[in-house]
């Protein structure tokens, strides 16, 4: 079964990256006929209209020849008396869209563009509008992959999705990390959220490796860690929305993990304690990441709709599924490491 | 079919006395009758209408007498105290509330002409933990059950009610989990809290609150007693609001405490009398808490007329401000036209 979900991997190819240089990547184009089963629907024509007005920092470096610099003066004293009176909208689970497009996302777009140089592939395989669950690999001492996921989302999406992502409960404990994660839209990875999230047709994320993927040692970088218990293929399954594998090269090599100091991160609390080849030799130094270079790539996605809801209640069937989803994360790791080369390439 | 003679604990406070007004103003309802230990202001005794007021302790076996000779077809049990520094200290606030509602509940098994029990409850009995989900339903259960304060004593009430219901059969139970109030009128935690010119926060953390308007909670209460809703409903008001963005919208000035020293200010504005904030409801600034109401909206059939935002703006409202949002408007329209050098006169708006 492995090697049946290998065929589609070709078909990375034909989407060019959307908006970056394809330097380096020439071999893998040579393949032509790539099956798109998802008709190529307007997405490639549609101008990167944004549904928001361009706003100072977001559109910034984007489009300098848009709004002046009184424009931009007026945008941010805008911003700050916003602010200051309160008066900004927030969903249920405390997404806060005005700071996040305002503040978050423009702090993470020089990381993403300068320092990691992130490609993405497939942005085709989420749709335009409705719920998908997006199920990727877990890496890198710190969860920076799951902010770059978001980010790559919401500036290469050409409908400009937001990817709420679910997170470990360690998360919202810890002050501050807790209350940027909720207003930059993520919530508890537990099933009420999740469904909740798909059937009001939100994009959801989610890393089923958890701790045990995030926190590995280097050597094992991109072998994949067990799926958890399956929960997100039943949550998946009860809404009936797709299942969008998506695959991360890069992220391993931020923080190459490789020591744990066990019995210190249990008194702490925490579910590891790295140590990497900067950290704690260098003190805070060592919290800047490697620059390695980052491939991201969405899969086909896997259609659950037709199962119908009863079969979230079947074991068998949602062990396989997730099997499915697994084997093909890992094989397309595979082949974007192939088409990656060096690591700082 | 509506109630003959409705009996409604808790007339002193300003909801249970609001409820006994709008009781005693239907004509189709023949006797409305109060209970509290306290008197009603005079004011409060002035709307109530004709309603009967009992000055009793609802502990007291007198209550069995009242419900059984008054033929009692509907009690309204809203006798439940949040904060012990109303009820003398702790201990007591535990007694009036646990084992006064066991009391309450004990004359109304023996109650025959009992029909139908309303209890308010309240959504603390999901507790407040970094594991909660965004929304709590009626079915989930506290992920971090409450061990202390009022919220420990609205479980175990809400336990004792259970009792009760798989006693008396017969009788109809409604339990409305309320979310925290808000209004010009009311007087409730938030309400005091958002009244402090600084208002005191935990660093590093921004709760989401979820409030609702007193009078669509009298509305609810009303409606609760009249028809015939059976089971537990979550009753708040639709959205939320950040805890820091609500002090900024009354114009407060928001003060971070770092988590080890929230326990002990509080204790201080306890003792000093400017404030009187249960551990449980520290805690709640943390974390919040948010509850579904589509139950309400489906089945109970209401929708509050006020969303959270809404009913926080009417507070403001009735409350002048520390930080006039109107003067932050004004400095940002001069710092625009200094910085800009006039080439822009107006601030934008999104």
């Amino acid at each position: 079964m492995p090697e049946a979900r290998v065929i589609p991997m070709p078909g990375v190819g034909d989407e060019p990256p959307r908006s970056r240089r394809a330097g380096s990547r020439v071999p893998a184009k040579a393949t032509e006929p790539a099956v798109p089963t998802v008709p190529p629907t307007p997405t490639p024509t549609l101008p990167p209209t944004r549904t928001l007005p361009p706003l100072p920092a977001d559109s910034g470096e984007a489009a300098p020849g848009g709004a002046g610099w009184e424009e931009r003066v007026a945008q941010g004293l805008a911003f700050l008396r916003r602010r200051l009176t309160g008066d900004f909208e927030v969903d249920e689970f405390g997404y806060d869209e005005d700071f996040t497009d305002q503040v978050y996302l423009p702090a993470l777009r020089p990381l993403y563009k300068s320092w990691f140089r992130i490609e993405t592939f497939g942005m085709h395989n989420i749709p335009d509008s409705g719920g998908a669950l997006v199920v990727a690999n877990h890496s890198g001492t710190v969860p920076m992959d799951g902010l770059m996921t978001s980010l790559a989302v919401h500036d290469d999406h050409p409908a400009h999705r937001r990817l709420r992502l679910l997170g470990a409960d360690l998360v919202f404990k810890l002050p501050l990390v807790g209350s940027v994660a909720r207003k930059t839209g993520n919530t508890l990875a537990c099933n009420a959220d999740a469904e909740r999230l798909l059937h009001s047709g939100e994009l959801v994320g989610v890393y089923p490796e958890g701790f045990k993927g995030v926190g590995k040692p280097f050597a094992d970088r991109y072998k994949l860690q067990r799926f958890g218990r399956g929960g997100f293929v039943s949550a998946a399954i009860r809404t009936g929305v797709p299942i969008i594998p998506c695959s991360i090269v890069g992220a391993e090599e931020i923080y190459p993990m490789i020591g744990n100091l066990k019995s210190l991160a249990r008194i702490l609390g925490i579910p590891y304690l790295p140590i990497t080849p900067t950290f704690p030799l260098l003190g805070p130094l060592g919290l800047i990441p490697l620059p390695s270079k980052w491939l991201i790539e969405f899969g086909e996605p896997i259609p659950t709709a037709h199962l119908g809801t009863s079969a979230a209640e079947d074991p068998m069937l949602v062990f396989n599924l997730t099997d499915q989803v697994r084997e093909t994360i890992q094989q397309s790791l595979y082949s974007l490491l192939m088409q990656r080369g060096s690591v700082f390439s | 079919m509506p109630p003959k003679v409705v009996l409604v604990t808790g007339v002193s406070r300003y909801l249970g006395g609001q409820l006994a007004a709008v009781l005693a103003a239907d004509p189709a309802i023949d006797r409305v009758i109060g209970l509290d230990s306290v008197p009603p202001s005079r004011e409060m005794l002035a709307a109530l209408g004709r309603t009967e007021f009992v000055r009793a302790d609802i502990r007291n076996p007198l209550i069995a007498k009242v419900i059984s000779s008054a033929e009692v077809d509907t009690v309204v049990h809203m006798n439940i105290g949040t904060a012990p520094g109303g009820a003398g200290g702790r201990a007591s606030m535990k007694e009036l509330n646990v084992l006064g509602t066991m009391q309450l509940l004990a004359a109304c098994q023996k109650a025959e002409t009992l029909r139908r029990l309303v209890v308010k409850s309240t959504t603390t009995v999901y507790g407040s933990s970094s594991r909660d989900p965004a929304l709590f339903t009626e079915d989930m259960d506290a992920r971090a059950v409450p061990s202390s304060g009022y919220a420990k004593d609205s479980v175990e009430i809400e336990g004792y009610v259970r009792g009760f219901a798989r006693r008396r059969p017969d009788v109809s139970l409604a339990v409305l989990r309320f979310t925290n109030f808000i209004g010009r009128h009311i007087d409730s935690m938030l309400t005091r809290y958002f009244s402090m010119p600084l208002v005191p926060t935990v660093l590093g953390f921004d709760a989401r609150v979820q409030m609702l308007h007193e009078q669509d909670a009298l509305e609810v209460l009303r409606l609760a007693t009249v028809e015939n809703y059976t089971g537990t409903v979550n009753v708040g008001g639709e959205g939320v609001l950040l805890l820091s963005q609500a002090i900024r919208r009354a114009g407060r000035i928001p003060v971070s405490v770092p988590v080890p020293l929230v326990g002990p200010l509080g204790g201080l504005l306890r003792q000093t009398g400017v404030a009187d904030f249960s551990p449980e409801q520290l805690r709640f600034l943390n974390f919040g808490r948010v509850v579904d109401i589509s139950r309400l909206i489906d089945d109970f059939g209401y929708r509050p007329r006020l969303n959270t935002a809404e009913a926080f703006a009417d507070f403001c409202a009735g409350h002048r401000p520390v930080i006039d949002p109107a003067r932050i408007r004004a400095l940002e329209r001069r710092l625009l036209r200094v910085a800009t050098l006039n080439r822009i006169q107006e601030p934008v708006d999104a």
